[in-house]
């Protein structure tokens, strides 16, 4: 038991209203954890209490009584006994005539009320009582918002929880509910109002209840409130939001019939106001009640309602259809809401009273009135628009209604379609489908296009009705229905009509023509239920008419792209339908046309086209897609063939587009369909099988290098979409065609005759070039786990070639020096390598030497190669400057892969690149001897090698497309580019100072890659060090038109910097040297954005402090003034703000 | 100073539409984009109204038409349209167009700026102290009247 004193301190301190609110919490929260560890009884605190709970001062005996009740809010799940909840229950409900000490009682009667019937809970008679206190005492209209706010939880947990024990208070109940919510206007007391009438009207069911009397009143109270204007601003109440209160006061409107005398006039007053959120209201709340009030009550309304609402439907909808290939096969919901609503709630009063609303329609008056003006124009743009919003309106609801139901469906198709059959002048009679009336006589009345739009309408809405019924009915299902009758006997006719609009669209070419009829085609073609409805000619006829649009009307880009868009869909709804008996036809009329477009040679269709036409098709399906994916391989095949053999020109370039197709369009469908590798394994072979077997080899040079690169390409994607095992596959086919066709440079040759090869300029076959391409290109894409034989061999041939000035194998090796073990894990043979075996074999081949002159030391580096060999590649000057290079663009690639990965040896060849950079200085000297002009000869050579090995920096850290990224599955280490800019830029900087002139320059140019390809936020981290070198970089790089890229990479990390706060802050010291730089760069000729970049770049930089900028301000206001007559737009406009920006710095005056 | 605002409840006409121009798909570096009556327009949309927060383009005292450019000879005239006849803040609007554009255009331009013939009470009085570079330089120098052309102006330079 806790100490009476303790208790009663508590006490006072909770009661005492001078204490601060944290000290009254902390005693609730102390006294609340002693009766939870049963340290103390309720009876015990109620008894120490007395004196608080029924003192005559209010202030005090509020707290008391309000201190009781947060207690019991505290203890909700510590069962009490149930005459201790008798006992307290009736306190509060005593209490609840205190006005005074309200908050108290209400907040102690709703934690009794809630608790949990675990614990103990209220008896029914008890709660009797206090709905009687309540509605005897409570004038809560009277009380303030948080007391209402409670008196109403009170109210709704009396509702909710003893629904027997309040019903039974009958009128009292509801009358005393009417008087305390009338009136209200906070959102929160609102919600609960709302909530409260709702429950209520649940409580008395039946019509002959209490409630009837009440009904009118309940409403009157409930309807002022519709619709819900909601003035709080978002940031005073973000807890209750608009659409919560008018959903609560929709619940509370539809939550009894009795309502509906009172409720449907209002909502169709309300629906025909001009508020957009009132009308929206309107039709929800309308869909609600027309499902709560049920069929009979709502037929009385059903005049009135019909009217509002086709008004509704006729203002809110666009009046302008569109005409992309896009809307085809769109969601049918229209774009407006209001629109869309009505319509939903025309569907399911239709579905709920058909017979009687079905009437209104058939005999509705506007309605046949665009049905008697439509014929009026023949042409849809001819229509005025009020016009075209009627129709579409009118469109819209035919759909709507035929969609409903069967019956409503045949209502619709005795009424309007054939009425529509007239007006086209469509007959049944030539329902075989044959064409034998005159076309010229009819073809006029036939496109009209309003009736054929209404016609797409109705047809569209049966056929979704069909296709949302559970199960494709079967055929004999529908024999009766009047529109199964009325489809079968009009579709040939109807077929004609909408192919007779293209007739008409070709005089001249309106979008709407060709839209109507193709998509009308499309309806047709896509009814489920294979020949029932629409027979097998009328179906062929569709596709044949497409077909026949795509093989021929390719200059009209609209009606193309419609055609194969329909096409497409037709594709993809025998797929998705399972429409056995369509398929044939499908593949037979269109797969196979379309795919002989990709064998025909010059046959007008531009090659684009028909590769477009090919893969839309192929990606409508499945079977489509194998059947196109295996034309496409042929006709690759054939071609290649032709180029192999014949060095075609035309078969090269048709195979360039073919290959691109295949890896844009099929490796990317493969690549998310699944369980389609087999293709691109079969795709991967099938290319080696062709080489393999092409002995006669005349790929002519001039088309080789373009069919070659996206050779290179597909086979790369096809080979990275593979899973392992097939890869292994690959590479073991390759790896023998190429071993059977090249001789491998193998370890044992002698160093001499390596050399050799290294120098012969091209002698190897250009079929062996493609083959060794080809297996790089394997090599770029396969996983680090699959197995490449012979590592060692292949290591070394990569090398020769590279040598050779070949990118591709640099970045083959470069690949996979990135995807080697680093330690064996299999049984290793001999030919296999780790990554450690092969840089050695890559760091100290002797292939680094260079120096022609002396054949005869060879023999002596031989024996120093294993040490020297880096050094050789940065000594070797002037001799071979070319094979340097390729030496360098090489490493860079391999570096790369080292990088990526994070392998420590990246620092060697960033070591070699860096000893290029800083050597010639070395070669000045040692050459002096010579003449000078030789000399500047050499240097000028040597000028490359610099410039390529500061580039090399360009390789090692920038993301390339072609190979060592994420789609050719590289190994990347998390932020390897931040490991390398700071471990490289504190060599770099400190090298700055040791070079001479030309050195440095060149040093600037590696260091601005650096900098460019670094993330921009770890430049940031860093930017005192890096703003000097950044500022030499941008001096060095405007010295040369070719450069501008690259200068205006290194821009942009500059203004990064100047945008961002830090990095003010940090260029604040050197603001002087920034100016200047960029004042500079304002007068850089050749690139208009790096004139604006540097604008901009002055405007942030005048936002530094000004003591520091102060000083700059004339300089930079002349820099302005010239930039204000610069040829471009947008550098003047920038100088105009910049100007603004330095000019206010100090004066206003436009002077200085 | 004026009691009450000159034209209380102004015309308030919607913005046209931001132009684009069309751009060159391959665009020539070293090409010349002349400034022209576009570029000027773009200049001078936003100054906003001396007495109402509308820009001088939505009351239509402005447009694209009345600015007449050549960029050859330097030489740029914006003809203004007060929006009501007796408005005395036509001098403050013609001196923001004249203060905007000596500060956008470079200094080879000549610039002339008048009240749209038969728009205003005292037109010939307007347009002659617009064009006197003394009188405009002296107003330059009343604080307060800066302080108000440079409010106008902020709108223009976002």
């Amino acid at each position: 038991m806790a100490e009476p004193i303790q208790l009663s301190r508590y006490i006072e301190s909770f009661v005492d209203s001078s204490r601060s609110p944290t000290q009254q919490a902390a005693s609730l929260e102390a006294i609340a954890s002693l009766l939870k560890n049963n340290q103390l009884t309720i009876e015990t605190l109620v008894r120490e209490m007395e004196g608080y709970l029924t003192t005559v001062d209010n202030i005090i005996r509020a707290r008391g009584i309000l201190l009781l009740g947060e207690v019991l809010v505290r203890l909700a799940s510590k069962p009490l006994g149930d005459a201790t909840i008798h006992s307290l229950i009736g306190f509060f409900t005593d209490r609840l005539a205190d006005w005074r000490a309200l908050r108290g009682a209400l907040v102690g009667c709703l934690a009794l009320m809630r608790r949990k019937s675990s614990g103990g809970m209220v008896s029914g008679s008890d709660a009797k009582a206090v709905a009687e206190s309540y509605l005897q005492n409570l004038q809560v209209q009277s009380l303030g918002q948080y007391e209402r706010k409670l008196s109403f939880e009170l109210m709704e947990c009396l509702l909710e929880r003893y629904p027997n024990a309040v019903a039974s208070l009958g009128d009292t109940l509801i009358y005393g509910i009417c008087e305390s919510v009338d009136g209200e206007k906070d959102p929160h007391c609102l919600m609960l109002t709302f909530h409260i009438i709702e429950v209520l009207s649940r409580l008395f069911p039946d019509p002959s209840d209490a409630l009837a009397g009440f009904a009118h009143e309940l409403f009157e109270i409930l309807g002022c409130y519709f619709p819900i204007h909601f003035t709080h601003q978002k940031d005073e109440d973000m807890t209750i939001k608009r659409d919560d209160l008018a959903r609560a006061l929709m619940l509370a409107f539809s939550s009894t019939p009795l309502f509906e005398p009172y409720a449907i006039p209002l909502l169709l007053e309300k629906l025909s106001s001009s508020l957009p959120s009132a009308k929206l209201d309107s039709l929800r709340y309308l869909t609600d009640c027309t499902m709560k009030y049920g069929a009979d009550r709502m037929a009385k309304h059903i005049e009135a309602i019909w009217s509002s609402l086709k008004e509704a439907i006729f203002t809110s909808l666009d009046s302008v259809l569109l005409f992309t290939p896009e809307s085809l096969e769109g969601p049918d919901l229209p774009k407006n809401e209001i629109a869309a609503e009505a319509l939903s709630l025309l569907q399911k009063l239709i579905v709920q009273n058909t017979k009687l609303f079905l009437d209104l329609i058939v005999g509705d008056e506007d309605i046949s009135m665009i049905f008697n003006t439509i014929s009026n124009y023949k042409n849809y743009h001819e229509i005025p628009l009020e016009r075209k919003q009627r129709l579409n309106a009118v469109g819209r609801i035919l759909f709507t209604t035929a969609k409903a139901s069967q019956v409503s469906c045949n209502r619709v198709f005795e009424c309007f379609f054939s009425r529509l059959m007239d007006i086209l002048g469509l007959s049944a009679r030539n329902s075989s489908g044959q064409p034998y009336f005159d076309e010229s006589i009819l073809i006029s009345k036939r496109c009209n296009h309003g009736a054929l739009y209404l016609s797409i309408e109705i047809l569209s809405a049966c056929r979704d009705m069909i296709a949302s019924s559970e199960t494709i009915l079967a055929a004999t299902s529908h024999t009766e229905e009047t529109w199964k009758y009325l489809l079968q006997s009009f579709s040939p006719a109807l077929t004609m009509g909408f192919c007779s609009a293209f007739i008409c669209s070709s005089e001249g070419t309106h979008d709407a023509a060709t839209y109507i009829g193709v998509k009308g085609l499309l309806i047709l073609a896509t009814f489920p239920g294979g020949y029932s409805l629409i027979s097998k000619t009328v179906f062929e006829k569709i596709l044949v008419t497409f077909v026949s649009i795509i093989n021929e009307e390719y200059s009209k880009r609209l009606s193309w792209k419609l055609a194969l868009k329909a096409l497409g869909e037709i594709g993809s709804f025998i797929e998705r339908y399972h429409e056995s008996e369509k398929e044939p036809s499908y593949m037979d009329i269109v797969v196979e046309k379309i795919l002989s477009l990709a064998f025909v040679g010059d046959f007008g269709i531009p090659f684009p086209l028909r590769l477009e036409a090919l893969s839309d098709i192929g990606t409508s399906g499945r079977s489509y897609m194998l059947k196109v994916v295996q034309g496409l391989e042929e006709a690759i095949y054939a071609n290649l063939y032709e180029v192999y053999v014949h060095g075609s020109t035309s078969s090269a370039e048709i195979v360039t587009h073919l290959l691109k197709c295949y890896s844009d369009k099929v490796i990317p469908w493969v690549h998310c369909e699944k369980g389609f590798e087999e293709v691109l394994l079969q795709f991967a072979i099938n290319i080696w099988n062709q080489i393999e077997n092409s002995t006669h080899f005349n790929a002519s040079q001039t088309n080789k290098k373009g069919v070659l690169d996206v050779m290179m390409k597909a086979m790369k994607l096809a080979v990275a979409n593979c899973s392992e095992e097939k890869q292994n596959i690959i590479v073991q086919k390759s790896y023998n065609i190429l071993s059977s066709s090249i001789s491998f440079p193998l370890e044992e040759l002698l160093l001499q005759e390596r050399f050799q090869i290294a120098q012969e300029v091209d002698d190897s076959s250009s079929r062996d070039e493609w083959i060794l391409s080809l297996f790089a290109a394997v090599t770029i894409a396969v996983h680090p786990q699959t197995h490449i034989p012979n590592t060692r061999s292949i290591v070394s041939l990569f090398m020769t070639t590279l040598l050779k000035g070949n990118v591709v194998a640099a970045q083959a090796l470069g690949s996979m020096v990135n995807k080697l073990d680093l330690k064996s894990t299999r049984g290793q043979t001999s030919s296999d390598c780790t990554l450690e075996e092969a840089m050695d074999i890559i760091l100290n081949l002797s292939l680094w030497i260079f120096d022609m002159n002396s054949s005869s030391s060879i023999q002596s580096k031989m024996i120093s190669v294993h040490d020297t060999g880096l050094n050789d590649l940065s000594n070797g000057v002037g001799s071979c400057t070319s094979l340097q290079i390729h030496a360098i663009l090489g490493l860079a690639w391999i570096g790369k892969g080292l990088l990526m990965r994070g392998h420590e040896k990246v620092n060697d060849i960033t070591m070699v690149f860096l000893r290029c950079l800083q050597s010639s200085g070395r070669t000045g000297i040692s050459h002096q001897e010579k003449s000078i002009s030789e000399n500047n000869y050499k240097l000028d050579l040597h000028n490359s090698v610099m410039k390529t090995a500061a580039d090399a920096f360009q390789i090692l850290i920038g993301d390339c497309e072609q190979c060592l990224n994420r789609e050719f599955l590289a190994i990347i280490r998390p932020l390897y580019k931040q490991r390398f800019f700071s471990t490289i830029m504190p060599v770099l900087q400190s090298l700055v100072m040791k070079l001479e002139p030309l050195s440095r320059s060149f040093l600037f140019r590696a260091s601005a890659h650096v900098i460019i390809d670094t993330p921009l936020i770890v430049v940031l981290s860093d930017t005192k060090k890096v703003i000097p070198m950044l500022l030499d970089g941008l001096f060095v790089l405007s010295n040369d038109v070719v450069d501008k890229d690259v200068l205006y990479g290194l821009l942009l990390v500059l203004s990064g910097i100047l945008m961002d706060k830090n990095g003010q802050e940090a260029v604040s010291d050197s603001a002087h040297t920034v100016v200047n730089c960029l004042v500079d760069l304002t007068r850089y000729l050749h690139m208009t954005l790096v004139r604006e970049t540097a604008m901009q770049c002055l405007i942030a930089i005048s936002g530094l402090s000004h003591a520091r900028i102060y000083p700059m301000r004339t300089q930079v206001l002349q820099a302005v003034i010239k930039a204000l007559d610069d040829p471009k737009r947008a550098v003047r406009r920038e100088a105009v703000r910049c100007r603004q920006a330095w000019a206010s710095i100090a004066s206003r005056s436009l002077h200085f | 100073m004026v009691s009450g605002l000159i034209n209380a409840n102004p015309i308030v006409y919607e913005k046209k539409e931001r132009r684009v121009r069309n751009e060159a798909a391959v665009p020539d570096e070293y090409a010349v984009e002349p400034i022209d009556q576009l570029e000027i327009f773009y200049h001078i949309r936003d100054i906003k109204d001396p007495e109402h927060p509308y820009s001088l383009e939505e009351l239509k005292v402005i447009t694209e038409d009345a600015i007449e450019v050549d960029n050859e000879r330097s030489y740029v005239r914006v003809t203004f349209t007060p929006t009501v006849e007796h408005c005395s803040m036509a001098t403050v609007i013609g001196l923001c167009l004249r203060v905007k554009l000596m500060r956008s255009l470079p200094s080879r331009y000549k610039m002339d700026i008048r009240v749209a013939p038969g728009t205003h009470a005292t037109e010939a009085a307007v347009n002659k102290q617009l064009n006197d570079k003394e009188r405009v330089a002296a107003a330059l120098e009343n604080p307060n009247l800066l302080d108000m052309v440079d409010e106008c102006l902020a709108p223009s330079y976002a």
